[in-house]
This record gives C-alpha cells, structure tokens and sequence, in this order.
C-alpha cells in the first residue's frame, strides 16, 4: 500500500505519469488546471517525453490525434467549455479508433458561466464514440486510469475518465496509489496496428462514400458493445493487482432493497453513507453507482433492479425532453415491473446533500415521481 | 474491429464518373485538334493534345467545361439517361 493524502488532481497526475505516457497535449481549464500543471512538471522532471502547448482544446485533441496515429501513447485533461469545443474531435477520434484517455473533470457548461460541478459536459458527449467512466471518489479515479489504458488500447476506443470537478479534483482524500512496477506489469507496452509511417504510408480519417461509411459506424457500434467484456475483464485484473475489482455497475445493499438510488459520480458517495443510516433505522434501501454509462450495461442494471423502486439522479438535463440517465432506464426496465423516479438538479456546483437524499428515498415510498431537486439555494451561499 | 484508413492511389478505386448527369459526346469530323478542352479540362482525363479526344468517362464528372471553351463547339453534352 502506497498511501498518499493528496488533492484529486496532484494524486491523479502521479497514476497518470505511471502509466507510462508517450505524449500528452492539455490547455489548461478549471477544474483540472491543477492536473496541467502537474503533467507539466513531470515533463519539466523527464517522466513524460513530449508534451505539446497548444491554443486550444481542439487542438490539443487533434494533436493527440496524430501522436496516438504514430504510436504514442496519449493522454489529455480537460472538463466543461474545454469538452465542448473538442466536439468535433471526439467523433472523429472515435472515428479513427485512436485510443486516446482523457480525464475530464466535470464542470457546468455555460451560459451563465458557471465553473463549478455537474455533469452536463460529459452527458452531451454521449454519443461520440467514447467509453465514459465515472467516478465515486479519488481512489476509484486514480485506479480508473490505468484500466482506460488496458481498455482502451484493447479495443481501440478512446477513454474519458471523469470525475466530478471540484468535489474530487480539488478535495483531498486518502488514496492508494499502486507501485509503478505493478502498473507496468498491469499494462502491455502500446501498440497501434496502423502505425503512421513514411515507408509504409496510409492515410487515416478520409472521406467514405454512401457506400462504406455506414459500415464504419455498425462496426464502431458493434465494438463498443463488445467493450463490456474487456472493461470487466481490465476491472477483474486490476483487482489481482491493487485489492479492488471493478464492474460496469457497482451495486450496495441493493438484494433485499425494495427502494434504490442509482446515479453517475461523486454524488453516489453521498447516498452510500445515507443508505447506511437509513439501513440502521430499519429501511430497506439500496444504492447502485452506475461506473460505466458508455457502452450502456443494459443487461447487468436489468438485472439488479428488476421489480425495485428506482430513483434516477440526473446532474445533467435535456432541455425539453427527459433527463438523459432516466430516460436510458426506462428502455433499460422497459417490461422489468421496476417503478422509476426522476430526479434531476444538482446542477452549477449546486450540492446534493444527505438530508435531500434522505427525502428522496422518502418520496419513493408513494409512488414514481418525476421532479427538480436542490430547488433552494444552500443557506450557507457559496460565494464566487 | 475494422481501422478505417486509405493506402496511396486508392482514390482511383472511387470512380467518380457515376456522379454525372450530363456527358461529352466529341464530333470527331468537325474537331480541329487544338487541344484546348484537354486542357481545360479540371480532371484531366481528355486524352492526349493534339489529338481527337479520347474521353475517360469512369472520370469525368460532366462538368461541361469542355464543351463551353470548344472553340468549334464540336462537344455536345448529353443527358445520362440514369441520372
């Protein structure tokens, strides 16, 4: 055990240097500027071979791009407005099958400008053809990385990491961070299969006609779904190596629940501790953190909450339309007899607290329920 | 797992000459051989200068440039039946 008592953002660029990266490419953006400079600093100290100053967001994907296409292995931080203006670049990543890893650290997404957490940014990148997984707390991010780089490399699919900003990049919490000798064994050398070369050359990212780019994207499709079994399989081996295994979901005191909390991030750490409480009162309730929201385990979340009353946390909204996680469950339970609320909010740094968990669970109890939570502000204003 | 991707020269294999609604049809007889639809043409597939024009139609696009520089205006464009 190699225990450190560090900020999000210090701890994770220690796991994310042991992982052995080839070329890194950040602009710095709260709530990982910490991260960049971290990254930095170890380039400064010779750990990291290349990192490359870029303008903006996009370019330091596009140029990840490139590196990733030469054989290098990638790694880029970002989080909020900075994801946003990667748009483009994380279909075409994706596209390419360049096994980027991103950590992002979630942040709100403009107008009003807001720097603080929730998780918009990353929902509305859903459909980019990129693995997302989320994170409970620090440890779960710092063991995350090298599994995005065991995945991602194994299935050609790039990797967002993300993690609540400010709740997890800024707090400091006690963290195990695993030998480096473990990491290296853990993790294969990476190895592209079209590696760009002048004296075999090949051109990536081109044009496809009507008559080939739907097949490009059924098997882009038909590979992320196939994905489950390696992020199990990366999760279940990472186990052997640090003492903790990893699922696509990650379900607590939910076999004899008759009322569970789901949601994405931080926010599960929260309803962990209330289900506790709750449980010692007598209740019958549950929390299941869902730890992989692309590719979407469909089955496994069918399976645990068939015939349970299931509330939905959102920290993201569809304006006009359903909360994006609830509406997948309802496909997902779609026939299941599980009886399913929204809850939505937590939005712009807005904190959902235990005494609002603990009235949720309450409002389970009559019956589904679609509705805004953390509708006050919080008494004690947070300032800036 | 298919990586998308393009070895060189392989553009040759998209036969662009599909996308044509109109094609050139060269009047031999009246041509003067002065080889200024050859080189006019954006695709350079209209044979040899010099020469009458041998027209490689798996290319050729129909942009009609041809026909509209033909100082003897022996180039006549056609209406593709399937397009």
């Amino acid at each position: 055990m190699m225990l450190r008592t560090k900020s999000g953002a210090r701890v994770l660029g220690e796991m994310a240097v042991q992982c052995k990266l080839g070329v890194c490419a950040c602009y710095p953006i709260t709530p990982t500027t910490a991260l960049t400079n971290e990254l930095n600093k170890y380039y400064a100290n010779g750990k990291i071979p290349e990192y490359i100053t870029v303008e903006s967001e996009f370019a330091a994907l596009s140029a990840l791009q490139g590196a990733s296409a030469a054989g290098s292995r990638t790694f880029s931080t970002t989080g909020g407005q900075g994801l946003l203006l990667m748009h483009e670049v994380l279909f075409a990543t994706a596209g390419m099958r360049l096994p980027v890893v991103m950590l992002v650290g979630n942040r709100a997404v403009s107008s009003p400008l807001n720097i603080w957490n929730d998780e918009q940014d990353t929902i509305s990148q859903r459909d980019s053809g990129w693995i997302q997984i989320y994170c409970k707390n620090n440890q779960e991010a710092v063991d995350a990385l090298p599994q995005a780089f065991y995945v991602a490399e194994k299935t050609l699919i790039p990797v967002m990491v993300c993690v609540d900003g400010h709740y997890l990049t800024h707090s400091v919490q006690q963290v195990d961070v695993v030998d480096e000798k473990k990491v290296h064994a853990y993790l294969p050398d990476y190895k592209y299969p079209l590696k760009l070369d002048p004296k075999n050359p090949v051109s990536l990212g081109v044009y496809a006609n009507p008559t080939h780019y739907q097949d490009f994207r059924m098997d882009l499709v038909k590979d992320m779904l196939n994905s489950k079994e390696i992020l199990k399989e990366a999760g279940e081996k990472w186990g052997k190596v640090s003492g903790r295994s990893y699922g696509l979901i990650n379900e607590y005191k939910t076999k004899d629940a008759d009322r569970i909390i789901m949601g994405l991030g931080s926010v599960m750490d929260n309803v962990f501790t209330v289900v506790d409480e709750l449980r010692e009162k007598g209740e019958k309730v549950g929390a299941l953190h869902l730890r992989v929201y692309r590719p979407f385990p469909t089955e496994e979340l069918a399976k645990a909450l068939k015939g349970k009353k299931v509330g939905v946390i959102d920290r993201a909204i569809s304006i006009g339309g359903e909360a994006p996680l609830y509406l997948e469950m309802l496909s997902a339970l779609n026939g299941s007899g599980a009886e399913i609320s929204s809850f939505y909010g937590g939005l712009g740094g807005r904190g959902v607290r235990r005494d609002h968990i603990k009235e949720l669970f309450e409002k389970m109890k009559k019956g589904p329920v679609k509705e805004w939570i953390t509708k006050e502000p919080p008494k004690a204003a947070m300032k800036g | 797992m298919i990586i998308p991707h393009a070895k060189p020269g392989t553009a040759t294999e998209n036969l662009t000459g599909e996308w044509k609604a109109y094609m050139p049809l060269v009047d031999g007889d009246k041509c003067i051989k002065c080889g200024i639809c050859q080189n006019f043409c954006p695709e350079g597939i209209m044979g040899v200068v010099k020469k009458i024009p041998e027209i490689d139609y798996d290319y050729c696009k129909g942009c009609s440039i041809c026909a509209n520089e033909c100082p003897v205006k022996c180039i006549k464009m056609e209406r593709v039946d399937d397009a």
